[in-house]
């Protein structure tokens, strides 16, 4: 492991920190149906098989925000809520019915009470579905 | 031409006004497997220093998803729905959403471009409390075109 640069001494964290990893349940066709319904996003093409291969998919798959959502778990079960200032994902490819996504955090940059993390999130065989950056105040409000 | 990408830039969208309610953000947290009583109970938030139950980060994306016609500026660019993929989210927190909160939602387009037979939109939002900016959100999609059966 290469020495840590710089260390923020009040949350104990340093440049390289990981956060452990939040791995959930394979999504299921009813998660999909249940977020389509709690989040508003009606796009069919995420819980009607019929217009996804209308859309030239084999199948339905999750929606990228059930993804960045479980993400945002991740984060504020690290900091409370409010410390999460600003945050940016791209969805790099679909996930499918069945995969279980892994959630994962690294500390990348420390700036003051600032931290930056790279963010991402992986199916159970590898593939990287979402990359993104974080940037999160390591002291402060509750 | 699959976007108008000068129509794109000039396009008015019409702010919308959501009224945030408990029962939205419980259902929102139990769908993405939340647990924590700060996003379901009201006297949880409220001994954490929270107004009400807080809305989970990525709720604001569903806030506007909330009105009607939600990707209907999308729709007002020519661009077939069936085609779209959500290319890339990014949102700045201000301060917490929560539920009793009514949020205008003022948005536009951002950037407009057409790449290899593609177009590429990004629609920018503020989430506006009481005159207040409370959050922004930058939504990029991704328009393909849509074979003819």
């Amino acid at each position: 492991m290469t020495r840590p640069r710089r260390q923020n001494r009040a949350a104990e964290v340093y440049v390289g920190t990981k956060l452990a990893p939040l791995t959930l349940e394979p999504i299921s066709r009813t998660t999909l149906a249940l977020f389509a319904g709690a989040s508003a996003d009606y796009n069919p093409v995420h819980i009607d098989i019929d217009v996804a291969r209308q859309s030239g998919f084999d199948d339905v798959f999750a929606h990228g925000m059930l993804s960045m959502a479980y993400l945002g778990r991740l984060l504020t079960g690290w900091l409370p809520h409010a410390r999460l200032c600003s945050w940016r994902v791209r969805f790099v490819t679909t996930t499918p019915v069945g995969a279980a996504p892994k959630c994962s955090a690294v500390v990348t940059d420390l700036d003051g009470s600032l931290a930056t993390l790279d963010l991402a999130v992986q199916t159970q065989d590898g593939t990287t579905t979402l990359t993104g950056t974080a940037t999160v105040e390591l002291e402060g409000a509750p | 031409m699959l976007l108008d990408t000068v129509a794109a830039l000039s396009l008015r969208i019409e702010p919308v006004t959501v009224d945030v309610d408990r029962s939205m953000l419980r259902n929102f947290a139990a769908a993405i497997g939340e647990t924590r009583e700060v996003y379901f109970d009201h006297e949880s938030a409220h001994r954490g220093g929270h107004r009400d139950i807080v809305a989970a980060p990525t709720f604001l994306f569903s806030v506007e998803l909330h009105a009607p016609r939600p990707l209907g500026y999308l729709e007002d660019l020519g661009i077939d729905l069936r085609g779209v993929l959500h290319g890339e989210q990014t949102f700045t927190h201000i301060d917490d959403v929560c539920a009793g909160d009514r949020i205008e939602c003022r948005r536009h387009i951002a950037s407009a471009t057409e790449k290899s037979g593609m177009g590429f939109v990004v629609k920018h939002t503020d989430f506006i409390r009481e005159g207040r900016l409370v959050a922004t959100g930058r939504m990029l999609t991704i328009a393909r075109p849509i074979a003819v059966a």
